[in-house]
């Protein structure tokens, strides 16, 4: 395939996530906005003030970073799993394993849209933000930065999902055993400076702990680990995700026999 | 490059163990209509997937418009179009869109793919629901969807499984008249498999005739009628008989509902079996063929083969 037509079935298969995302925005777009005011509100205005200051910064501020990362987490990767199961669910995966497209355009398209969907999601939090707490960005460049990457490797970790997966437990046990827990344990709510010094030890091999907190310091300067450590971390795991993904479709699994 | 689609050695063992081919060989030149026949779980579908990419075959060479899939399977995926027995498209997406991202996937810009999606719908007389979702169409009109899928990026050989399974009669029809048309002024080359043999009779020029994973026979449409040797007719009779006639060299036996079944061999005439039966003063109302002939001679190949 010439390059002209690789772009127009990139752009297709992106389009097409995009439109599904959209159409469907009640069970993409609205949830995520209301549980994250429900956040602000509850944690951030009634209980914040209780618990006071964290890391120099008053509580409702220190978790606003936290919770949109988390909102990206959690949409880049349910986008990717649910689109792309459900294709193999209807069996609709056979109309781009007939076509030409090569593997890695099928990959970076799911991803692209996995991306769009926790992006979008991210701006909404973001803005939602506002009527909280006044957002003095620290660094833009680094923020916006950690969140496209943390973007692209959970829509990967989303697309490897997708491929094991043979029925919809399987699309929601990862989240909901794996992604969950590690993000709330990933310091969106509190700084691991508190945690005692085993338990410090231990949350450093969580790596959600590394793309909260290099947002947090895109937005508050402040972080419990080192940037350059956590952008190394998340390029690799991005690395090493794009490379399983593509020999997983390259081989095949779970969609040709 | 004579054939469309060229096939040697093809063999497929399944994770189960199950070979489902065993080595076949098989030609279908440029323009034909082209039938591949067998009963359930022959293989044909197994063929089908490897040449369209959603099965891996286990060894053998596959080559479509001499793009060997090993070696440049962008090429020969570009030639085909394929429409596969189950419904495989998002039910949630609106017929129009789900024929232009098909287009989309070959590298076909907006403006042309919507221009062929169009023309393709039209033809297939799906346009009055091209804003409707999937789901809400007929199971005729899916099928349809399928074909006008298969060919938006206007491929060199369709590929159809089993296009016209569970359609009714009058629309099978229209669709028979399409793929006509689509062969003989397009120059597309069809492949098809199919349970209703008469629509392969009707349709294809050249067969293959696939069970156990081997091919039984290979050739055209013509010839392999020719290698059958008897037919069976019903006659309906003015007055029913208690027992069958016995009539010189014929084989004759009652059916329940009173009419008689008579085997007439190549060597042996129609008009003489209407003279033995004058001469009985048996009186035929009317006569047909039991079932057409390629279902007499699909049967017998298949049953001496179990």
């Amino acid at each position: 395939m010439s390059a002209a037509r690789i772009y127009i079935a990139f752009h297709t298969i992106v389009v097409k996530e995009i439109r599904r995302f959209m159409r469907i925005w009640v069970q993409t777009l609205l949830p995520p906005a209301i549980t994250m005011t429900l956040y602000f509100v509850i944690f951030g205005n009634l209980i914040g003030p209780r618990i006071g200051e964290m890391d120099g910064h008053r509580y409702m501020d220190f978790i606003v970073p936290g919770l949109i990362m988390m909102s990206v987490i959690t949409n880049s990767y349910a986008n990717v799993v649910s689109s792309f199961f459900g294709m193999k669910f209807q069996r609709s995966i056979e109309e781009l394993v007939v076509s030409p497209v090569p593997n890695w355009v099928i990959l970076t398209g799911y991803v692209a849209g996995g991306v769009a969907r926790g992006l979008a999601v991210g701006v909404i939090v973001t803005a939602l933000s506002l009527g909280f707490t006044d957002l003095n960005i620290y660094n833009p460049l680094l923020m916006l930065a950690v969140a496209l990457l943390t973007a692209v490797l959970f829509s990967l970790g989303g697309f490897i999902n997708a491929m094991y997966a043979t029925k919809f437990d399987d699309i929601s046990i990862v989240p909901t055993f794996i992604l969950t827990p590690l993000t709330y344990l990933g310091g969106v709510f509190y700084s691991i400076s508190m945690l005692p010094e085993f338990w410090q030890t231990v949350s450093l091999a969580n790596p959600i702990l590394y793309m909260v907190n290099a947002f947090r310091y895109g937005i508050l300067g402040v972080t419990d680990i080192d940037v350059g450590v956590a952008f190394a971390m998340i390029i690799g795991f991005t690395v090493a995700l794009f490379c399983y993904s593509l020999y997983l479709l390259n081989r095949g699994k779970g969609i040709r026999s | 490059m004579n054939n469309a689609l060229s096939i040697r050695n093809l063999r497929k063992v399944y994770s189960n163990g199950h070979e489902a081919l065993k080595g076949i060989s098989l030609d279908v030149t440029k323009g034909d209509f082209f039938a591949l026949l067998g009963p359930n779980g022959a293989g044909k579908s197994t063929t089908l997937g490897i040449v369209s990419s959603l099965v891996n075959k286990t060894s053998g060479q596959v080559k479509v418009f001499d793009f060997d899939i090993d070696v440049d399977l962008v090429g020969a995926k570009t030639q085909l179009g394929v429409v596969p027995q189950e419904f495989n498209f998002n039910q949630f997406e609106k017929v129009f869109d789900i024929v232009v991202t098909q287009a989309g996937y070959y590298g076909i810009p907006t403006k042309k793919a919507q221009r062929s999606a169009e023309k393709y719908l039209r033809k297939l007389g799906l346009w009055d629901k091209k804003d409707v979702p999937a789901r809400l169409l007929s199971g005729g009109m899916k099928r349809r969807l399928m074909i006008a899928r298969a060919l938006v990026h206007e491929p060199k050989i369709l590929i159809l499984d089993e296009p016209t399974a569970g359609v009714d009669i009058e629309l099978r029809r229209s669709m028979w008249e399409f793929m006509r048309e689509l062969n003989e002024q397009q120059g597309t080359t069809i492949i098809l498999t199919t349970h209703y043999l008469e629509e392969a009779e009707a349709l294809c020029r050249n067969i293959a005739i696939i069970d156990q994973g081997q091919i039984l026979a290979h050739s055209s449409m013509k010839s392999l009628l020719q290698k059958l040797h008897t037919e069976t007719f019903v006659l309906d009779l003015t007055e029913p008989l208690e027992c069958a006639p016995q009539l010189d060299k014929f084989k004759c036996r009652i059916n329940r509902d009173g009419s008689l079944e008579v085997e007439v061999s190549k060597e042996q005439s129609i008009n003489e079996l209407f003279a033995r039966l004058s001469e009985r003063s048996i009186e035929v109302t009317s006569m047909r063929t039991r079932s057409n002939r390629l279902e007499e001679l699909f049967i017998r190949m298949v049953e001496r083969e179990s």
